[in-house]
């Protein structure tokens, strides 16, 4: 056997330059609705609307993290389903328990 | 996968249910990292959710945000709360810290998807550098988060009066730093309970990431992945990284913007 010099055998494919500047795209919108988020925490009122835009704004964040930086949106769709579609027992989860917590609200005052 | 001819991956040679068929067109390790993150999203969405249901079983503080005292009464602001930044002693940095650690993060998300993309290039050069970049954001990452800790733990100069059941069971009232799970300075004892538990949760899940991350550098960096022919492995820990990521943003809403 040959001495193995440790030396790529793999051809390198040139950068991309549009994938890229597309990362450092989203990288961005993800900084912009944060800094977003940071100013409205001090400039509105806290209260339901306030709540309903952070979460809003959350979901749109973790779109663009599973979307772009996890390449889910590249997947086939039976997959994608099979991740996404689960979710949705989420939302039943929020309801019950925030009306749970309400309930335990006015028991105790 | 040159081996299927229709669109939803089934082998030519032996038909749909003749075994070989790659259907989600996904290898076995990518498959059951999604798997893992959808069951780790349940675990880290029971965990925010129950938040939640705590945090409206209590009442608010709904004075004057300039007048915030610390009670067991009512649940806290959290931009009161999380105020300190390291060497600014006794600066009243609303939220100020925890946007660094969020920048920090989000920032090695970004080098993170840098390197897989240099994966799909086999460019080892570029995957070396870019983990490198990711271990960096991972590690200040968790130095921040253990300054947080550790100022959540040793308290404020001032303390707050606080009248609770300490652990001999008896009824006190005295002057309360800082917290730990029994009482805190802040707010009602599942404050800090929650904090302790989501955020130390999540930063377990960061020291995990770190360590997958130093052994796909180490090697990718002497070259074992050239050897297997390809940079997968970068992919996995990429969704692992991405997760973490991705956690952070909902506890980042849910704990220190509402």
């Amino acid at each position: 056997m040959e001495i193995q010099e440790n030396k790529s055998t793999l051809e390198v494919i040139p950068r991309n330059n549009e994938k890229i500047k597309k990362i450092w795209k989203t990288a961005g919108i993800l900084l912009a609705i944060t800094v977003a988020e940071f100013i409205m925490a001090f400039t509105m009122d806290r209260g339901l609307l306030l709540y309903f835009l952070f979460i809003a704004l959350t979901i749109w964040k973790a779109k663009y993290i599973m979307m772009e930086f996890m390449h889910l949106g590249d997947e086939v769709k039976p997959l994608f389903y099979s991740i996404i579609v689960p979710l949705i027992f989420l939302v039943w989860l929020v309801i019950a328990l925030v009306k749970e917590g309400t309930d335990i609200f006015m028991m105790r005052w | 996968m040159s081996a299927h001819s229709t669109a939803i991956g089934v082998s030519s040679k032996r038909g749909v249910w003749g075994g070989g068929n790659e259907p989600l067109k996904a290898s076995y390790g990518k498959l059951m990292m999604w798997f893992f993150l959808l069951s780790d999203i349940f675990t880290f969405a029971a965990f925010l959710i129950s938040y939640l249901a705590i945090r409206v079983s209590y009442p608010a503080y709904a004075g004057p945000a300039d007048s915030f005292v610390g009670s067991n009464e009512y649940w806290p602001i959290p931009e009161l709360v999380f105020e300190a930044v390291p060497f600014l002693h006794g600066v009243h940095a609303p939220l100020v810290f925890v946007g660094i650690m969020t920048f920090i993060l989000i920032s090695s998300s970004v080098t993170m998807v840098l390197a897989v993309e240099a994966g799909h290039r086999n460019d080892r050069n570029d995957v070396v550098k870019w983990m490198l970049w990711t271990m960096v954001g991972g590690i200040t990452f968790l130095g921040c988060q253990a300054w947080e800790w550790s100022h959540f733990i040793h308290g404020t100069d001032g303390g707050s009066v606080l009248t609770y059941i300490n652990s001999l069971n008896r009824e006190v009232t005295e002057t309360v730093f800082g917290a730990n799970l029994t009482v805190n300075e802040y707010g009602p004892a599942a404050f800090a309970q929650l904090f302790f538990f989501i955020t130390g949760f999540h930063g377990f899940h960061v020291t995990i990431g770190v360590v997958l991350l130093f052994l796909c550098f180490y090697q990718a960096a002497v070259g074992v992945y050239d050897k297997r022919g390809h940079y997968e492995m970068v992919e996995k820990i990429g969704l692992y990284w991405h997760f973490v990521d991705l956690v952070w943003v909902f506890v980042f809403t849910l704990f220190y913007l509402i």
